[in-house]
């Protein structure tokens, strides 16, 4: 190790800075799940407070949060996998058959313009569509004499809004990394095919579709590893702290969020954070293990 | 189909130039259009009544966003450099210790506890450009970069020439990584201009506030004033312009990203579509 260290010193202090700064940024903070296990005093600090064991997990556990923010977390986003990665799939073989230069990089610049814009923009645009008084919606509604409808105070709408915000955000940047797979793929399958008489729903079905295979399986392993942590700046600059809707769009992430910010619940959302870390990390490794057993090449690590 | 989704990609940013662009009393009576129906610009003259609030979050904002985005390059890509070379013995362990925390965290709360309290970074400038400096996703995004732009023969004979190691990276890598550099530049880039989250956590001082978290408190503040307008009876609406004052503030702040777009879009695709073909 010294002698190593002693070869390399300059290499060793170019990578310095990271080490540190992971350090600090994620190892040093593991220390401080020590607080799920405490009623959290402001005076005494990590080792001041009083140790409780597991009392903040079983008081998440019979209050029902955490089966309620469990089912959200997973559910949204086992939702916008699959959506998501079906709309890019979809957009990008369309895209891909369109002819015209020109209207196809107009369109690509478009699609992938709201990934640019902040979630804080998002949130003006959720309001200037959807709010009760002027938003456009009900602008629209009105015309037609069927509104206006109270949109934010109706938990079911933003189960679906939110998935459509996510869409909408997101839709450009996946297409593009489908859409240069797409590019990858030998121009000489599409060759024989069409000399063998394939038409073209034949040739995507056939040819462009499986070849996605690959692209599709890394990026769904890489959001199932993270299927336990959300989208938090979605979520929270939608819904903001907005009680009616909680029950339909609480996630964990913001339920630690609002415990740090609003009600000081410091036990209680390490506990929530912790649950969420353990899960998720169990999660990964079990479907790595999976993987590796079904395909050596897709597993992750 | 695909001029359908792009409409509706577009229109969300057709409403708020429209209603930025219109008169409140025209929004209040008739609500948002996709056309403004009342041409004024008084949520504009809102904004910038009392613009030394917009200027300092802007002066914030780019601040952080440069030096952020200039440090968090020059050490990803050492990092990177030093991850992918052959001849160093540890590069998979210290990968593993990168990536290991994409694994598991000790999360939200107790890094929060850890920054403000112990390292007292409430109300600093370091606090906003700090946590977002690397990423493990960019890192490995810049080692496969490195690995694949900069052969190995050319550090070689590098060596053999008497370069050191960090003579290597400066002039040999950095020329060759450029496209990769640009990428993962505009990454951090966007990050620290569309951050709001660490304000929201650890600035107390408006004078610090970056600018989408600026753009939250107002859109709020304003909300705020409507709501005691409507529960006292007075109508503050008729002197204050809310409705307009919002959307002209979205676009003042947004204003810089979309002008930036056209020219700043080709190199994402362009780096994306290499990162996701080369692996």
């Amino acid at each position: 190790m010294l002698k190593e260290l002693n070869k390399n010193k300059i290499m060793f202090l170019m990578l310095l800075p990271t080490l540190i700064f992971f350090l600090i940024n994620s190892y040093f903070p593991m220390v401080g799940i020590y607080y799920a296990f405490t009623r959290y005093d402001f005076e005494g600090g990590l080792f001041g407070s009083p140790f409780v064991g597991l009392e903040n997990f079983k008081f998440l556990w019979q209050s029902g949060m955490l089966l309620k923010l469990t089912t959200n977390t997973v559910g949204y986003n086992l939702a916008f996998i699959i959506l998501g990665n079906g709309l890019a799939i979809f957009c990008a073989i369309l895209l891909n058959e369109i002819r015209g230069k020109v209207f196809k990089k107009i369109t690509q610049s478009v699609m992938f313009l709201p990934y640019f814009i902040s979630f804080v923009l998002l949130s003006v645009i959720a309001y200037n569509m959807f709010n009760y008084e002027s938003g456009f919606v009900n602008t629209v509604l009105k015309r037609f004499e069927a509104g206006p409808v109270d949109i934010y105070n109706t938990p079911w709408i933003w189960v679906f809004l939110i998935i459509i915000f996510y869409l909408w955000k997101n839709l450009g940047y996946s297409m593009v990394i489908y859409l240069a797979a797409i590019t990858g793929i030998s121009d000489e399958y599409y060759e024989a095919a069409r000399i063998d008489g394939a038409n073209i729903f034949q040739r995507i079905w056939y040819i462009t579709v499986p070849m996605l295979k690959p692209t599709f399986v890394i990026l769904l392993l890489f959001s199932l590893g993270s299927i336990m942590k959300g989208q938090f700046d979605l979520f929270y600059q939608l819904i903001g702290n907005n009680g009616v809707l909680y029950n339909a769009t609480d996630i964990i992430d913001t339920y630690v969020y609002r415990s740090l910010k609003v009600t000081f619940d410091i036990g209680m959302a390490t506990a929530a954070g912790l649950y969420q870390s353990l899960f998720g990390f169990i999660l990964i490794m079990t479907v790595n293990y999976i993987i590796r057993k079904v395909n050596e090449d897709y597993a992750l690590f | 189909m695909i001029l359908i989704l792009s409409l509706i990609c577009i229109i969300p940013f057709l409403l708020i130039l429209s209603g930025s662009f219109s008169s409140n009393e025209s929004i209040v009576r008739d609500g948002y259009h996709l056309f403004p129906t009342d041409f004024s610009l008084e949520g504009y003259k809102m904004v910038f009544k009392f613009p030394t609030q917009v200027l300092k979050a802007y002066g914030v904002t780019v601040f952080t966003t440069v030096v952020g985005t200039a440090l968090g390059l020059f050490l990803i890509t050492m990092a990177g450099f030093v991850l992918q070379r052959k001849d160093f013995k540890y590069r998979n362990a210290f990968s593993f210790f990168i990536y290991f925390t994409t694994l598991f965290g000790g999360g939200l709360v107790p890094w929060y506890i850890m920054l403000a309290n112990y390292f007292n970074l409430t109300d600093t400038y370091t606090v906003l450009i700090f946590p977002g400096l690397m990423t493990p996703f960019l890192i490995i995004l810049m080692k496969n970069f490195i690995r694949s732009a900069v052969p190995d023969e050319l550090i070689e004979s590098a060596k053999i020439d008497g370069a050191n190691d960090f003579r290597i990276y400066f002039s040999v890598v950095l020329k060759l990584a450029m496209p990769g550099i640009a990428t993962v530049g505009l990454f951090l880039a966007l990050g620290y201009w569309n951050d709001w989250f660490t304000s929201s956590l650890f600035i107390n001082n408006p004078d610090m506030y970056q600018l989408q978290f600026y753009l939250y408190n107002t859109m709020n503040t304003i909300t705020f004033i409507d709501q005691m307008a409507i529960g006292t009876g007075i109508t503050l609406s008729q002197d204050v312009p809310t409705e307009s004052t919002k959307m002209a503030m979205a676009i003042v702040v947004t204003g810089p990203i979309l002008f930036l777009y056209p020219f700043v879009q080709r190199y994402f695709v362009k780096g994306l579509t290499i990162g996701a073909v080369k692996g």
